[in-house]
């Protein structure tokens, strides 16, 4: 190509009034080894526009899940969740609380009967000690006749 | 529709919707997310596809719009920058280096311009698509997009002088 082009075109490419054809021919201009040194600031332009399109879209297209629903859409439901998941953990939550403290209070119970009831055995024994009691007398008298003979 | 047919019709412009997605978006794993969202949105609306007369310009249109909407919302707060390395073929090594870093720069540049110049540059010098294609997936009038092509190649001229004046590239 000659340089009068080259620079005609040049000057409409800015201008954005050159065609697809003449901007490819411009593209492959730029691509050779040899560009005089007054035109090499345009080769990094062109040489980037070219090649840009060769790279490539490399992520797969899940199709299958088309159907359902992806995971980023999913996302705010999240907290619809989460919050459902408190509601019914308070609700039953409250109702195994109240149980425990009702268990809790049925063994008070218990225990507090139980005390009573052992406290009751344990003065009847002391009034068994007392009698006992009695019969040590007996048992010293005794000594005392076995010491003397 | 079956699911071969779908990748028939597909297959030829994803690559085309990946570029434009990255171009906006500049992370690879953004653009990768945004053209599978894209493709399963295609896939939702499969039966109608046949009633769209150019499913390509319709898909690249919806590909704009998502990323704007990405762009705009907050989690473009946190886009990554990815570089990526291009070939050059048919120059010497030294020549290639050099090559490289500045398409590189080229690459950068295209980065900072506003988003108009980005899909429009893209689409035309990139896809090599024509005026009224550009037109249609944009959403523009033709000296519209005229214009803005013309803006965005005199910017990337421009950051590219100042970068090949000072001798780093």
């Amino acid at each position: 190509m000659e340089l009068d082009r080259v620079e005609d075109l040049l000057a409409r490419y800015f201008e954005a009034e050159t065609t697809i054809a003449e901007e490819k021919e411009l593209k492959e201009y730029f691509a050779r080894p040899d560009i005089p040194a007054h035109l090499e600031q345009y080769r990094p332009m062109f040489g980037y526009l070219n090649s840009a399109k060769s790279e490539r879209f490399t992520g797969k297209v899940p199709l299958k899940k088309s159907t359902g629903v992806s995971l980023k859409r999913l996302y705010p439901w999240l907290s619809v969740a989460a919050v459902t998941v408190l509601m019914v953990g308070t609700y039953f939550g409250k109702d195994y609380y109240d149980q425990q403290q009702l268990e809790k209070q049925k063994a008070e119970y218990a225990y507090q009967e139980t005390r009573k009831a052992l406290a009751m055995l344990a003065e009847n024994f002391n009034r068994g000690t007392e009698k006992v009691a009695y019969l040590n007398e007996f048992v010293e008298a005794q000594e005392k006749i076995y010491n003397k003979n | 529709m079956q699911q071969s047919d779908f990748l028939k019709i597909v297959t030829p412009f994803q690559d085309k919707l990946y570029r434009l997605a990255k171009r906006l978006l500049v992370s690879r794993e953004e653009a990768e997310d945004a053209t599978q969202e894209i493709l399963l949105k295609l896939w939702s609306k499969s039966k109608a596809i046949g009633s769209y007369n150019n499913v390509e310009a319709f898909a690249m249109t919806m590909t704009k719009n998502f990323c704007l909407d990405r762009l705009k919302s907050k989690q473009a707060g946190n886009l990554k920058l990815v570089h990526s390395n291009y070939k050059e073929e048919g120059t010497s090594l030294q020549k290639q280096v050099e090559a490289n870093d500045s398409v590189d720069w080229v690459q950068r540049i295209m980065e900072e311009l506003p988003e108009q110049q980005k899909m429009v540059l893209q689409l035309r010098d990139v896809e090599e698509y024509d005026f009224e294609e550009i037109c249609e997936m944009l959403e523009m009038k033709p000296t519209a997009v005229r214009v803005t092509l013309s803006r965005a190649r005199k910017a990337v001229r421009e950051k590219l002088m100042e970068k090949h004046n000072y001798g780093i590239g």
